[in-house]
């Protein structure tokens, strides 16, 4: 069966009404995500940029930096990748998204009303799903072969050194798709209770996802009223 | 060394055989890179591996290990077949116009004389026809078919280039290479250097592998020149030391002999050590044999030695063997002679060959007694480690004492090196814990046996009543005190000869040097040739001035070197019979009409004339020995002898087992084994990351060569299914050990009489005490076999056989 | 102050002397651009190793723990003279010894190759190391790590094209020959070539030392060693520790000692054009959302959704659903 609608996505009427989109657990994941990446990312900067290699201080010192930035790595992992489990499913491409992807220029410009009526989410949110999953193997592979402490004996130099370059490049990737991400969410607005209430508005959810909206109603998926 | 370590850098070939100088004596090699780099001297070796040494030699040849008198021999062969031989020194330095008694032959391998029974020659047919003036009779003309040359040339004829392989396993192009390239040097300006070591020594006819190459190199006139010689490299810093004051059973200090029970009293100890001049004219320096005789009796027993008691010749000690040598003390241990035994420095668990009867001999003992800076195995052997020293404790009943000493780092005194040199050296450090120098331990051991003769008598208590003990502090002689004793002083005033109102030394001090000494019982001298040593002029050994006019390599404000500060012996030989110098590019000495001037001390006296004195004044005739006569006991010739467990039979005779004359206990023949149950030819050396048994307790030693090993060709590896790095087990017919296998291309089998040889190495650096991993050592295979004259133990040539394994239990 | 030392061999003084390598002395330094100029020009200096006169005592190898103060296990025999098997955090140099046929006689020649840092003139460990000082190189050749700034990334691995720096697993910093920088600041040559016997290591300024391999090279042209030559190699600039080998055109057989080393061209992208590129994809990013931002409203949900969302979630859906989709 084509799934629209997650399990937890459930309607509650009031005023207004808003409509559950992620549950506690899958809110606690994308946090625990977002912070380790965001701690990935000035600790893998600092050790990437010499200019930004202050950030280390945010650490504990190069040292500390040096031992943590993989920890977190395989954090981030675990925690992504039960995200992943959750979400994979939702962001499977369909047929709309290449109308989506046609309208770029309009979705871009904020021009809503020309896209079709999408489903839970849309082409540049599964871009994202999917790009942050890709990378992130990328990163825990490649990390592990450059995780001097534990795994360096298993590889040949040359290797590592390829490894490290892979790294270098999967870490710009990523830092770009999570600025999109991010500037994403703010500039589509209402969108980041969706991450924090757990829950969007109903309208929200009808200019964005309306399928999905749809979808909820016509299985009476109906919780508590808030 | 008959040179010094410095000296080779004059020398144009390095013959590197019987011994790894790169591994064993890497410091004192730097002088042949020096040779090499300089003056663009070439490099040989002739080993059974291709060895450190090898891996920087201009040409390398492989050799059956016990097989060095062959292939030295064909040598001489080579040269004396296509005239490369240095003549005049030849003619002239050398015995060869000596005519030899009719009854002396060589066939079958065996010279006249030999008997069976005994093991022994009759060897009164090896010696010179006398002549009515009571010289020995020459041809100067070499026409003589007795003199010596011709019986040599004879002698060494069989020793063909094709021979040489049969016997040695070295092809015949290599062979023939290394004969050419050393045949250059009979030029009278090109020398070659022999370094050698323990490869040579330690055979049952070791002493003859030296005499082979000694004799080589008088023919093409290279002892007493600079960059040639005989030079033997000791192993122990101080090993020359022990010799040369007599730490062996048959010798007092500076070769001085220990009387035999037939020697009854002084003079008939004398009778035998005139000396006399064999040719006229010559100096034969060993008339002064009464001397430094009187002398060291004087030093031991001062006012007790006297004229008219022999000069306390009945202290002495009589032999009533020829020598109690290591394996003949172990012998008598293990058959439950010995109650108690001192083991002063050294490991004989590990350094004895066939461990078991070591083991088992300590084990009978009531007391044992060691002194060393370090563990060691010996002080442990009745503990049980497993495999590594599968021992019943509660078996034995022996007491050990363990003595804890100093390092050579914690304490003062003089190490004499393989070039002579005594070199003094300061305490560096404090011992730690409870370690006492030697000395201390020594005086409180004699102090008080002193104590319990006075108390108690005995059967004859003199000599310990009587020793003298003039020291500063009797509890422990201090290092000064006893150079001053070895060196040696006046006991009255000694007067010119000439000029009876000359006092050349005064009562009380020290002489000059040992031709001061006199044998009337004026003077004490601890070891003759020692004497110079330290003098009125002070410390000599303490000198550090390296001046080196001219670059010679002499070094004479350098220490100092026995006799006399002499740092190349024979050096008289480096001119010709005019007194010029057979290179002049190389003077050591020259004659200026008058006297002997040049870089070294002369080793004659300074006004002989040079055609009329010869330059080996230690020898009766004044001339060195390619005949040596009776003077030992396997041969006036060096001759090829197998090794006691050999792969192949001796070529000359089949029957004969190893050197005729090696003594043999009779409880160790069972022990030999053959080839038919042990097929390959083992060796043992040394490694340059361990000295001895010792760094195995550094870990920074062990880290460098952690893991007891054998090497094996890749050959036999694959013929036995050896993994490299896997463990394999080696045994003889006396032991087994297991070892981690490397397998090299370094060690190539041989093919020797047809048969194809495969050769085993076995370093020596491992134990069961130290901080290197458990291991075992090559002593525990080795057959108990003694050199002929000497009785080192043979630890190079033996047989074993070898498979794969798995590694040994820590407990058993 | 005095220059670099001119050898190995003389002896210290016996009064306490203070460094001659300090922060002015600096040429490059790790992980950071801006570097005053340093305040002299010290005479280069270089170490030589003479394989062909070497043989393999290891003496520098203890010389080198002695002054170091390292402690190298002691481990096992797996079928090789090679103790250490390979450089440790505690073993900075490491003979290491090869049987080699040589095709041309058929000769077996043992080479022995003492390891350890070659000391480049473009040091690949500098180069690839993001810890700011770290990595310092001396005017006079010397690359040093700097323990105290070291992170332990590794990175240093990478960019060595010789292999030669090791991670310590206790305190995670890097280890290497540091050419006894702290002996040669005080006019002492390293330790290694002062213990060497035969003196196959030899010590002083790099003019002095190719003029050294010169002869050493004439020498073994003369004993039949037609390409002996001077291993010195340019794809690093040049180093400060130099060969002189029998067999000089081809390197790769004493241990894998290689033919051409240069830092790895993975190695130079990945400190090179990643960086920038990488700079200026992140900055496109993030200067186009901003752009964006400034430039395009806010995607805010109006009334009309709103009321048209009430309005659905009030009819319960009545409206017909859009037709069933397929997956694309």
């Amino acid at each position: 069966m084509v799934e629209r609608v997650q399990p937890g996505d459930t309607l509650h009427p009031g005023r207004p009404s808003t409509v559950g989109r992620y549950g506690i657990g899958a809110r606690i994941n994308h946090w625990v995500t977002a912070f380790s990446l965001i701690l990935l990312v000035l600790s893998g900067l600092a050790l990437f940029y010499p200019s930004l290699f202050f950030l280390t201080g945010l650490f504990g010192g190069g040292q500390n930096t040096r031992a943590v930035h993989p920890w977190i790595g395989v954090l981030l992992f675990i925690s992504f990748f039960i995200l992943f489990a959750q979400l994979w499913k939702a962001n499977l491409p369909r047929r709309d998204d290449r109308v989506w992807l046609s309208k770029i220029k309009d979705v871009i410009a904020g021009h809503e009303e020309n896209l079709p009526e999408l489903g839970k989410y849309n082409a540049g949110q599964k871009f994202i799903f999917w790009g942050m999953s890709f990378l992130i193997l990328v990163l825990i592979g490649s990390g592990l072969l450059i995780w001097e402490q534990y795994f360096a004996p298993y590889s040949s130099i040359p290797t590592r050194r390829v490894a490290v370059l892979v790294h270098a490049i999967a870490a710009v990737l990523i830092i770009c798709v999570f600025i999109l991400h991010v500037y994403a969410a703010f500039w589509t607005r209402g969108t980041l209770r969706a991450m924090t209430r757990g829950s969007v508005t109903a309208g929200w959810a009808w200019r964005h996802h309306r399928k999905w909206l749809r979808e909820i109603v016509g299985q009476r998926k109906i919780g508590p009223a808030e | 060394m008959t040179n010094a370590w410095t000296d080779i850098k004059n020398t144009d070939l390095v013959v590197v055989m019987g011994g790894n100088a790169a591994e064993a004596h890497p410091c004192g090699f730097k002088w042949v890179t020096e040779a090499k780099a300089q003056r663009g001297a070439k490099l040989i070796v002739v080993d059974p591996r291709y060895t450190r040494t090898a891996s920087v030699a201009d040409f390398y040849a492989p050799i059956r290990q016990g097989t060095d008198i062959a292939f030295l021999l064909g040598v001489i062969n080579y040269c004396i077949k296509n005239d490369k031989v240095q003549w005049e020194y030849t003619k002239a330095f050398t015995n060869a116009s000596y005519i030899v008694k009719d009854g002396y032959a060589y066939s079958d391998g065996l010279f006249t004389g030999y008997d069976e029974e005994k093991r022994d020659y009759d060897r009164s047919s090896w010696d010179y026809v006398m002549g009515e003036d009571g010289f020995a009779v020459t041809d100067p003309t070499l026409q003589h078919p007795r003199c010596v040359w011709n019986l040599l040339k004879e002698h060494v004829s069989a020793y063909t280039p094709e021979m040489v392989e049969r016997i040695c396993g070295t092809p015949r192009d290599k062979f023939l290479r290394v004969a050419q390239m050393i045949s250059e040097c009979s030029s009278p300006t090109k020398t070659m250097t022999s370094m050698y070591a323990l490869g040579w020594t330690q055979h049952s006819h070791g002493a003859q592998n030296i005499r082979a190459m000694a004799m080589l190199q008088l023919i093409l006139g290279n002892i007493g020149v600079r960059g040639g010689g005989m030079n033997a490299l000791r192993g122990h810093s101080n090993i020359q030391g022990l010799t040369d004051l007599g730490l062996m059973s048959h010798l007092l200090t500076g070769y001085l002999n220990m009387p035999t029970e037939k020697e009854t009293d002084f003079e008939t100890y004398m009778s035998s050590r005139q000396f006399r001049p064999l040719r006229p004219g010559q100096t034969s320096y060993w008339q002064n044999y009464r001397k430094f005789m009187v002398s060291f009796q004087k030093s031991m027993w001062g006012d007790a030695a006297r004229a008219d008691n022999g000069w306390a010749y009945d202290y002495l000690p009589k032999l009533d063997v020829p020598a109690y040598d290591v394996l003949r003390v172990f012998e008598l241990m293990n058959s439950g002679r010995v109650n108690g035994y001192i083991c002063q420095g050294f490991n004989p668990v590990l350094a004895f060959p066939n461990r078991g009867k070591v083991t088992s001999a300590l084990s009978k003992l009531k007391f044992l007694i060691t002194m060393d800076p370090l563990e060691t195995e010996t002080a442990r052997f009745w503990e049980n480690h497993g495999e590594y020293n599968d021992i019943a404790t509660r078996s034995i009943n022996t007491e050990v004492f363990q003595l804890p000493t100093t390092c050579f780092a914690e304490e003062e005194g003089s190490l004499t090196n393989s070039g002579r040199w005594l070199q003094w050296h300061w305490q560096g450090g404090s011992p730690p814990g409870e370690a006492k120098h030697d000395t201390w331990i020594m005086a409180q051991i004699f102090l008080r046996i002193r104590e319990l003769y006075r108390k108690e008598g005995g059967p004859f208590p003199d000599p310990i009543l009587n020793l003298s003990w003039n020291y500063h502090d009797p509890n422990e002689p201090e290092p000064e005190e006893l150079a001053k004793e070895i060196n040696g002083r006046a006991l009255t005033d000694l007067r010119d000869p000439a000029d009876p109102n000359r006092v050349l030394v005064p009562a009380g001090k020290l002489v000059t040097n040992f031709s001061q000494l006199r044998d009337d019982g004026s003077t004490a001298c601890g070891c003759w040739i020692y004497s110079g040593c330290f003098n009125e002029a002070g410390n000599n050994m303490a000198r550090r001035d390296n001046h080196d006019p001219d670059d010679t390599g002499a070094y004479l404000g350098w220490t100092f070197a026995w006799p006399l500060n002499r740092r190349t012996l024979y050096n008289r030989a480096s001119a010709d019979l005019q007194g010029k110098p057979w290179d002049p590019s190389r003077k050591l000495l020259e004659w200026d009409g008058t006297k002997w001037t040049g870089y070294d001390v002369p080793d004659i006296a300074p006004n002989a004339r040079p055609d009329q004195v010869m330059p080996f004044i230690m020898n009766q005739e004044g001339v060195s020995r390619l005949f040596s006569r009776g003077l030992m006991r396997d041969g006036p010739f060096p001759s090829h002898m197998e090794p006691f467990e050999s792969p192949v039979a001796n070529v000359f005779n089949p029957r004969m087992r190893g050197n005729p004359v090696a003594r043999i206990f009779q409880s160790d023949v069972a022990q030999f084994g053959t080839s038919d149950e042990f097929p390959f030819a083992a060796t043992s050396y040394r490694l340059t990351e361990h000295f001895h048994y010792w760094t195995k307790h550094n870990r920074v030693n062990a880290a460098l060569q952690p893991e007891f090993f054998v090497e094996i060709s890749e050959e036999l590896a694959a013929l036995r299914g050896v993994v490299n790095g896997g463990w394999v087990r080696v045994w003889s017919k006396r032991g087994s050990v297991k070892a981690k296998a490397v397998v090299t291309k370094r060690i190539r089998p041989l093919t020797c009489d047809g048969k194809v040889v495969h050769v085993v190495g076995i370093p020596l650096h491992w134990g069961f005490v130290g901080a290197a991993k458990k291991g075992f050592g090559p002593n525990s295979l080795s057959p108990f076999v003694g050199e002929a004259n000497i009785e080192t133990p043979s630890y190079k040539a033996f047989l074993v056989n070898l498979e794969p394994t798995t590694a040994p239990g820590v407990q058993s | 102050m005095s220059d670099s030392p001119r050898t190995a061999v003389s002896n210290p003084p016996v009064q306490p002397m203070a460094s001659n390598l300090g922060q002015g002395d600096l040429i490059r330094r790790s992980a950071t651009d801006e570097l005053p100029p340093p305040q002299r020009q010290l005479t280069p200096v270089a170490k030589l190793i003479d394989v062909s006169k070497c043989i393999g005592c290891k003496a520098c190898q203890s010389a080198c723990v002695e002054w170091n103060d390292t402690t190298p296990a002691v481990g096992e025999n797996v079928g090789a003279y090679t103790n250490p098997h390979d450089l440790t955090e505690n073993m900075f140099t490491l003979m290491r010894f090869t049987e080699w046929v040589n095709p041309s006689t058929d000769n077996l020649e043992w080479l022995i190759r003492k390891d350890g840092c070659m000391h480049c003139a473009d040091p690949g460990c500098l180069k690839a190391c993001p810890a700011p000082g770290a990595i310092v190189q001396y005017t006079n050749g010397i690359v040093d790590f700097i323990h105290e700034n070291c992170i332990g990334c590794g990175y240093c691995v990478k960019g060595c094209p010789f292999n030669i720096p090791r991670i310590s697993k206790a305190d995670h910093r890097a280890y290497k020959c540091t050419l006894c920088s702290d002996r040669v600041a005080v006019g002492q040559g390293p330790a290694c070539a002062k213990a060497c016997p035969t003196q196959a290591i030899v010590f002083g300024t790099k003019e002095d030392m190719k003029r050294h391999a010169e002869g050493r090279i004439a020498d073994l042209k003369s004993r039949g060693y037609a390409n002996a030559g001077l291993y010195d190699p340019p794809g690093v600039g040049g180093t400060h520790v130099m060969y002189v080998l029998h067999h000089n055109d081809q390197p790769h057989i004493y241990a894998g000692l290689p033919d051409d080393p240069k830092i790895s061209a993975v190695v130079q992208t990945w400190k090179g054009l990643t960086k920038y590129v990488g700079l200026a994809a992140m900055g496109f990013m993030a200067a186009g959302s901003l752009i964006h931002g400034v430039f395009t409203r806010p995607n805010r949900v109006s009334r009309e959704d709103e009321e048209n969302a009430e309005k659905l979630v009030k009819t319960g859906g009545a409206e017909p659903p859009p037709p069933a989709e397929e997956r694309a």
